[in-house]
């Protein structure tokens, strides 16, 4: 018989989970209310008037064509990375899961670039891509390249989705590593004698039994790409040229803040607020369905 | 079909020598048993012979060929792993069609041996399951199937009996050793233990610390084992070890009792007698004072100690008996049922 343990009633408990609903509170309830009953509103630039306007808000954003650009924009943005970081991290992870000698050493330097703050790692490819500073444009003009990207809208677009997918590549790696590492030995092993050479087995034993793991990481890099490259773009591009890396988390940002239309803003982190939501629930519902293959 | 011959093989993992001066040769079509206790070298000269594990010096042959540094699907094996290894993401019928479809076979071809595979070993019910829905008495025979399918030279069994229930693991020793003398490969068969080496195996390859004890029949190794460990690790109840002296045809044994016995030697030694080989005999020299009896029906086995000291001493009678602990029995033993060790080296001497 297993012995349940009761504590008696009392403020102890209440008090315990006291801080985290404080910041739950604080934090994320109370500013998402506010986004929400922003985003029925309609007020002049200088907080003077407020109008009470419904769904106006968001009717004027589906008919505003650069919302909609900006929408697509940051499909492909987030597509890219999570291709990108994805496919990066998941050769590097399938040649660190041959190393034998130093593995510790190569997956500790793989892991540092997570650690770096998105404002600073947009700040070190804003040095390394500086058109007159910078080393790879120079290089690139031996190439015949004209690097720019303050100038050209799909130069800065890359730039953005490199150093976005830079910094997630060690998370995805990290979590391949782990996935590949719980395979059983003796399965690639079999497949060795069944006669797959090591780009067989990775094709048709490891990738398919990391499946999962790919999956989760598809809707992880996708909610990174959407929210947290924020700091990345306002380091790099700040949206520009001409709106070309305005992703609508950035774009939220400016139209708040820059812009100072707040209803228009608010209306727009309530579509992001829905969009993640729903991410998250496809996520757990198909993952609790294919924990095993 | 193949011979294996292996010629002074070493491994080491960087200073530390694991697997020392392994020779040995195995005709074509013979089923040899690797068998020792747990961190032998068994498994590692296993894998060596499979390809899995480098080679640190010397040769492994596989017909004529020196396969040392082929990699394991050049070799032209099959391997059962203990854990099955089955690919879990695929079915039976793609499980076994593998190996085959990386050699480029035409599709009827590998659905014909696919079948008569299946067939040969009962799982023609189970082709499109996933192996996480087959016990694991299918699993193994899965395994066996994706062995089979390919038709290689030779067999490679790693521990394959081990994760199953008893009755189970007796039936599939008997599978595997009728489907080995059906399709006639050459095959070597890892174990701890003994029962499943001693039913399986034409010769026991006894390893123990990474040396070779004693390579020989099962019977070789029962009634000439060739060192002391072999002598307690070949048969069951284990064989009993008395100290002794030997004086020139005759042995002293502890407590003062002699045995007549033909051995030339001098000086101290270690006398091993099988438990079913002591034969009651009033006048026998040997006097067993009983502890404990163990009734298994067939036969019963005496447990207790040699008269007049503390060495341990097992006696296996047939039929139920009833002795009382603390009664004496006294047994003889026949001449070619002793066995002579050195004490030192544990070495047999002649005999």
């Amino acid at each position: 018989m297993i012995k349940r343990v009761h504590f008696p009633p009392g403020v102890l408990p209440y008090l315990l989970v006291a801080p985290q609903v404080a910041i739950t509170l604080v934090f994320f309830i109370w500013p998402a209310s506010q986004a929400i009953y922003q985003s029925f509103l309609l007020e002049d630039a200088f907080g003077l008037s407020t109008e009470f306007v419904w769904l106006e808000n968001f009717a004027a954003l589906i008919d505003d064509p650069i919302y909609l650009q900006s929408f697509g924009r940051t499909i492909f943005f987030s597509a890219a990375v999570a291709g990108l970081s994805m496919s990066f991290a998941l050769v590097l992870a399938a040649f660190a899961d041959r190393v034998v000698r130093g593995a510790t050493a190569y997956r500790t330097l793989l892991i540092w670039p997570y650690a770096v703050a998105p404002v600073l790692a947009g700040a070190l490819w804003v040095f390394m891509f500086n058109p007159t500073l910078g080393i790879f444009p120079y290089f690139l003009g031996f190439a015949g390249v004209k690097w720019n990207h303050y100038l050209s809208g799909n130069q800065a677009m890359l730039l953005v989705i490199m150093a976005a997918a830079w910094k997630q590549v060690a998370y995805n790696f990290l979590f391949y590593l782990a996935a590949m590492q719980s395979i059983p030995r003796s399965v690639i092993e079999a497949a060795a004698i069944d006669g797959a050479g090591p780009f067989r087995r990775f094709r048709d034993i490891i990738f398919p039994l990391i499946s999962p793991t790919t999956f989760f990481l598809l809707v992880i890099n996708a909610i990174y790409a959407f929210f947290d490259t924020f700091g990345i773009i306002h380091a790099v591009t700040q949206g520009g040229p001409a709106n070309a890396t305005t992703i609508l988390v950035y774009k939220v940002y400016n139209d708040g803040f820059v812009g100072l239309d707040l209803g228009g803003s608010a209306a727009q982190s309530v579509i992001l607020m829905i969009l993640v939501i729903g991410m998250t629930v496809v996520q757990f519902r198909y993952i609790e369905k294919r924990v095993e293959y | 079909m193949a011979s294996i011959t292996l010629e002074n093989l070493t491994k080491s993992y960087g200073e530390t020598e694991v697997l020392h001066h392994v020779d040995g040769h195995i005709e074509d079509g013979e089923f040899i048993v690797v068998v020792g206790p747990s961190g032998c070298g068994k498994s590692t000269l296993l894998r060596m012979i499979a390809g899995l594990e480098t080679i640190t010096s010397g040769v492994v042959r596989i017909g004529e060929r020196v396969v040392n540094n082929l990699e394991p699907a050049q070799r032209d094996i099959a391997m059962v792993f203990q854990n099955y290894a089955l690919y879990p993401h695929m079915s039976v019928r793609e499980n076994m069609a593998y190996g085959l479809k990386i050699r480029r076979l035409p599709k009827s071809e590998i659905d014909r041996r696919v079948r008569e595979a299946a067939e040969i070993l009962e799982i023609g019910d189970y082709l499109d399951r996933k192996p996480r829905q087959l016990s694991g008495g299918q699993r193994q025979r899965v395994a066996m199937g994706r062995a089979i399918v390919r038709d290689p030279q030779v067999f490679l069994f790693d521990e394959p009996l081990s994760n199953l229930d008893a009755k189970l693991r007796v039936q599939m020793r008997l599978e595997i050793r009728k489907l080995q003398r059906r399709l006639g490969v050459t095959s070597i068969f890892v174990t701890h233990d003994q029962v499943e080496a001693m039913t399986l195996g034409d010769r026991l390859m006894v390893l123990n610390a990474g040396y070779v004890e004693q390579f020989g029949t099962p019977i070789e190794l029962y009634s000439r084992p060739a060192s002391l460990f072999v002598a307690g690790f070949i048969g069951s109840p284990a064989m009993n070890f008395l100290p002794a002296q030997a004086e020139g045809g005759r042995l002293r044994l502890e407590g003062g009792a002699t045995l007549a016995c033909d051995t030339a030697s001098r000086g101290p030694v270690t006398l091993g007698i099988r438990p079913e080989h002591l034969v009651a005999d009033p006048d026998g020299p040997i006097v067993l004072r009983v502890d404990v009896l163990e009734q298994l029906g067939a036969n019963t086995l005496v447990h207790g100690t040699l008269a007049g000291t503390r060495t341990e001493l097992t006696a296996s009678l047939d039929g139920v008996r009833q002795i009382a602990t603390g009664d004496e029995i006294a047994f003889t033993a026949a001449g070619e049922a002793l066995h002579i060790f050195d004490r030192d080296s544990g070495k047999r001497l002649e005999g």
